[in-house]
């Protein structure tokens, strides 16, 4: 074979794993879902973030406004703290509510985010102070038993 | 057998694999000092890539597609028993990507090409050209061996890549096509699901790391033969075991440290 057809064939051999690599990273994996969009940050402090993880979406309304930056753990007031990275072309108010939610029975963990009613928007280095943490089954579990003994007196 | 002579065939065999192991090493540097040749003659490496890469290519794609049929099929059959077929996408995906696409490419690449590798050089070991050449003060090393092992590590995550992506679009043939899921939520639960860094990324330095350890044992093997036909047939079976093997070990090795 000429040297100029194997050229040919080996460039579109290049080619076609390249498409491959392409395929992979927009069609299969979540390239296309990430944002070079500016960000700024906020922090939010909870109780118990559950099962939390960095670059978990930020979802207001069920839209993704942005993900979480970072999560620390504050040794002064035992509490987590967690950094927000929301894009900048959403503003929120400055009483904005964060609560960490579930998608489905068994999903992975989100922050939601309820815009409040304030004229002021949160600006960067700012803090969410109305934070609820996520629902931990056991401790549910646990309230729930003891409620129902409370509401039944004494074992009969 | 005395306890004293099975101690002694113990050490015996140790020494003798720690004496293959610096081989391999020494033949891998020998290898990596000669690769200047690309810049100097490209042509060789393009010529190796076609050989290895090019012919390859019917026996992944067919390999990928029916991989990715096999997995849309059980898949489904397990997802099914707990109403998340939808995931079907997800689980196929993921499998290909992190496990099934570079070691099953690896163990293909291993029959197909690093058999041809381990041949062609022991034939030419035992036809005395690889000496004729040292006689000519052409080094074989770097104009026969380091284009195949450049060849080989190019050629071996491009066909990962490939069946990687032939094996989902299987999948989505028999998922959606055939059983009837739906496509937007196959392609969306994906998504959300692999991460391009944690998975495609991790898949592609698998392949590559099974792309050097196979191309290395197949001209290591075809280099050290014994110069007969027995030698050179001898060879070729140690290619497909040691390179299988390998492949194997270090995808375990590799997944510990890259997923846990």
């Amino acid at each position: 074979m000429s040297n100029e057809k194997v050229d040919v064939w080996v460039g579109l051999f290049v080619l076609l794993g390249a498409v491959a690599l392409v395929f992979l990273a927009l069609r299969a994996g979540n390239l296309s879902s990430f944002t070079l969009a500016d960000t700024y940050s906020v922090q939010a402090r909870f109780e118990n973030i559950g099962g939390l993880k960095i670059r978990a979406p930020i979802k207001s309304s069920g839209v993704v406004v942005g993900r979480v930056a970072d999560i620390r753990f504050d040794d002064t007031t035992y509490q987590a703290v967690v950094t927000f990275g929301l894009e900048k072309s959403f503003e929120f108010p400055a009483d904005s509510s964060a609560s960490i939610l579930t998608s489905g029975l068994l999903g992975e963990q989100y922050i939601g985010l309820d815009a409040g009613g304030e004229d002021r928007m949160l600006a960067s280095g700012d803090d969410i102070f109305m934070t609820q943490s996520a629902i931990v089954l056991e401790q549910l579990i646990s309230q729930f038993l003891y409620g129902t003994a409370e509401s039944e007196g004494a074992a009969p | 057998m005395s306890v004293l002579g099975w101690v002694g065939t113990l050490g015996r065999r140790t020494r003798s694999m720690l004496v293959i192991l610096g081989q391999i090493a020494r033949f891998l540097g020998m290898l990596i000092t000669r690769t200047g040749i690309v810049v100097k003659r490209p042509r060789l490496v393009v010529q190796q890539v076609h050989f290895i890469g090019n012919y390859s290519l019917v026996i992944i794609v067919v390999s990928g597609l029916f991989v990715g049929f096999v997995l849309g099929l059980q898949g489904y059959y397990t997802l099914n028993r707990y109403g998340a077929e939808e995931a079907l996408g997800l689980l196929v995906a993921l499998s290909l990507t992190r496990e099934l696409g570079p070691v099953v490419t690896a163990l293909l690449f291993a029959g197909r090409a690093g058999t041809s590798l381990t041949a062609e050089i022991g034939l030419m070991k035992a036809g005395e050209q690889l000496a004729a050449m040292e006689v000519m003060a052409v080094d074989p090393l770097r104009r026969v061996l380091a284009p195949r092992f450049l060849g080989g590590v190019i050629a071996m995550p491009i066909l990962a890549a490939i069946f990687s992506m032939v094996g989902i679009m299987g999948g989505w043939f028999v998922g959606v096509v055939l059983i009837g899921i739906d496509t937007g939520a196959f392609w969306s639960q994906m998504q959300n699901g692999v991460d391009v860094f944690d998975d495609v990324l991790n898949g592609v330095i698998k392949s590559v790391v099974f792309g050097v350890a196979v191309t290395l044992i197949a001209l290591f093997e075809g280099w050290q033969c014994r110069p007969t036909p027995e030698g050179v047939s001898r060879a070729t079976t140690r290619t497909v075991v040691a390179g299988s093997l390998a492949v194997l070990g270090l995808d375990f090795v590799l997944t510990a440290l890259m997923f846990s």
